[in-house]
């Protein structure tokens, strides 16, 4: 029975590989500058096919954009002694600093549980959790702890049916940057699926970079931290200087 | 008009940072305070953070110091030995500072630490200062008695410690040990707290080494400027903490403000002008007392992962 099925996937699977994706995005770099309030992200593209457009189950299209991922300690507050502290914490071993999903229809109807858990597509499946210290028990509350948070700031984000699909061929689909943006390389994958099964997928990359006087100072931070340093100083020690040298102008004057 | 910060990653209004820093220029200007301790706070509320929020304001008041001390300086108000020593005494103070911060952080507990400092010297300070200005006032309505005002000077236990050492700009022949002490308390202190230590150094120099009052504020601040230029190098080079673009938005502000703050400060009276800055300083404890005190509306938060 089980052969059977997997037969009948595999015969199914064939003629759907036929479908491609062609992507197009209204910028391929987002530049942090001085002034950078966030930004929006067009991503458009077309379904390219050998045959005939297949109707029945329709063609669904799933979008996601990640940021770069890095480990994260999520901490739990508790009343010790009348106050407020930091307590229980959990580590999650991969978690974006922003993540977004776009999808041309309800994400357990676009998308199968299966599908998800291979291809990583959900916002919950975007982050990885593997070992919680054994003092907590419910580790799960701080990974959902981490979504809502991360959701509240913009970083994390749903937008169920936010994806155009016209005559089963073309998609389009507008992600919102939020202005608190990690530097990085932000992968952005396209799916196809038709009964919740991906049928095709497509991966491109958005580069975040900060430039100009940000690019400059965040780097002359990390690289030569003792010179940042005496430069933050030296800039001080001259706005002060110049503050009392104003002063004494004023004064006189 | 929003400014990205390179280092905190976070976008903020320029014009809060600037009126930011020039409303606590104008509090520094009337009340002769750095101001770190009403700053660091106020950048946790617009949601710098704290770890960046601490070093930067320390790159701060390295400006304001300098800038006030350059004043002391022309009028010779400052105790240049007494200041060597306290810097001493500062200098290991912040190291072991950073040191502590440092391994709070790894463990989560930097806010906390940094929160509850406040709270406890913002909560003191505040009440301390309320009640001689208080004092002060109710003193000043009532006709004065003939042969109160005569202070002894303490002879007491810091008398008798040895390694006594000459201060002649202050006048005074004492150990040295008191002196470092106050320098390392206020090294820790600026370290930990992102503060000058002004608010605590002050009062000390007065009480505990007995120092004429005039000398005192620019001594303070000839200090301050080494420990808190020390401070932003140590969380530059082990934190990448310092936000230059930050440290200057809140700069220029400070600086146009403190000169408002000293002329608007000549207009009020001391004792006016420092029940005003006490009740300021109750306000800013109390609010950070709640947040301690009252359940939050998240238990949870995210942080970086790494260091244990």
């Amino acid at each position: 029975m089980l052969r059977l099925a997997l037969l009948l996937l595999v015969a199914l699977a064939a003629p759907l590989r036929a479908e491609e994706v062609v992507l197009g995005l209204s910028r391929d770099t987002v530049s942090i500058t001085t002034n950078f309030e966030g930004s929006e992200i067009l991503i458009f593209g077309a379904v390219k096919r050998e045959g005939p457009i297949r109707t029945d189950p329709p063609l669904e299209v799933v979008i996601t954009v990640a940021g770069p991922s890095a480990p994260v300690t999520v901490r739990r507050k508790e009343r010790v002694a009348g106050i407020w502290v930091n307590t229980d914490a959990v580590e999650i071993d991969r978690a974006p600093s922003f993540y977004a999903v776009a999808t041309s229809g309800p994400m357990e109807e676009v998308v199968r549980d299966t599908e998800d858990l291979r291809h990583k597509i959900s916002i919950p499946r975007a982050i990885r959790s593997v070992g919680a210290p054994e003092e907590v028990q419910d580790a799960a509350a701080f990974t959902d702890a981490l979504i809502r948070i991360r959701k509240r700031e913009g970083r994390y984000a749903l937008a169920e049916g936010a994806v155009d699909v016209t005559e089963q061929t073309l998609f389009s689909t507008a992600i919102d940057m939020p202005a608190n943006l990690t530097e990085g390389d932000y992968a952005t994958r396209i799916f196809l699926t038709r009964d919740g099964r991906v049928v095709a997928d497509f991966e491109s990359v958005i580069g975040v970079r900060k430039v100009g006087l940000e690019r400059f100072l965040f780097t002359l931070s990390r690289e030569q931290p003792l010179v940042y340093g005496l430069l933050s100083l030296t800039i001080a020690i001259a706005a002060g200087w110049a503050a009392s040298a104003a002063f004494r102008m004023l004064r006189r004057g | 008009m929003m400014i990205y910060l390179p280092i905190a990653e976070v976008s903020v209004n320029a014009f809060l940072l600037l009126g930011l820093g020039g409303l606590v220029g104008v509090l520094s200007g009337m009340f002769g305070v750095g101001g770190g301790f009403l700053m660091t706070p106020l950048l946790f509320f617009i949601g710098i953070p704290p770890a960046v929020a601490v070093a930067t304001e320390a790159n701060q008041i390295v400006a304001s110091s300098f800038s006030g001390v350059l004043a002391h300086f022309r009028r010779k108000t400052v105790d240049l030995r007494m200041g060597l020593v306290l810097l001493v005494g500062g200098l290991i103070g912040a190291a072991l500072g950073v040191w502590v911060f440092n391994i709070l952080k790894a463990q989560g507990q930097v806010d906390l630490l940094v929160r509850l400092s406040y709270v406890v010297f913002l909560g003191v300070v505040g009440a301390l200062m309320f009640v001689e200005s208080l004092r002060a006032i109710l003193k000043s309505r009532r006709p004065p008695v003939p042969g109160a005002a005569a202070r002894r000077r303490q002879r007491g236990w810091i008398h008798a410690l040895p390694f006594k050492m000459r201060f002649r700009t202050s006048g005074l022949y004492i150990s040295v040990i008191p002196p470092l002490l106050v320098g390392v308390a206020v090294g820790v202190l600026a370290a930990i707290m992102g503060v000058g230590g002004g608010f605590i150094m002050v009062p000390a120099m007065i009480y505990l080494l007995g120092m004429p009052t005039k000398v005192v504020v620019g001594t303070s601040l000839f200090q301050i400027i080494f420990v808190t230029a020390f401070t932003t190098l140590l969380h530059a080079t082990t934190n990448y903490t310092v936000d230059m673009i930050l440290a200057v938005l809140l700069l220029i502000g400070g600086v146009v403000g403190a000169q408002l703050g000293a002329q608007l400060g000549t207009r009020l009276k001391a004792e006016q002008l420092r029940i005003l800055l006490a009740l300021m300083v109750l306000a800013v404890c109390g609010k950070l007392a709640a947040d301690l005190l009252l359940q939050p509306a998240e238990l949870y938060s995210v942080g970086e992962a790494g260091a244990h």
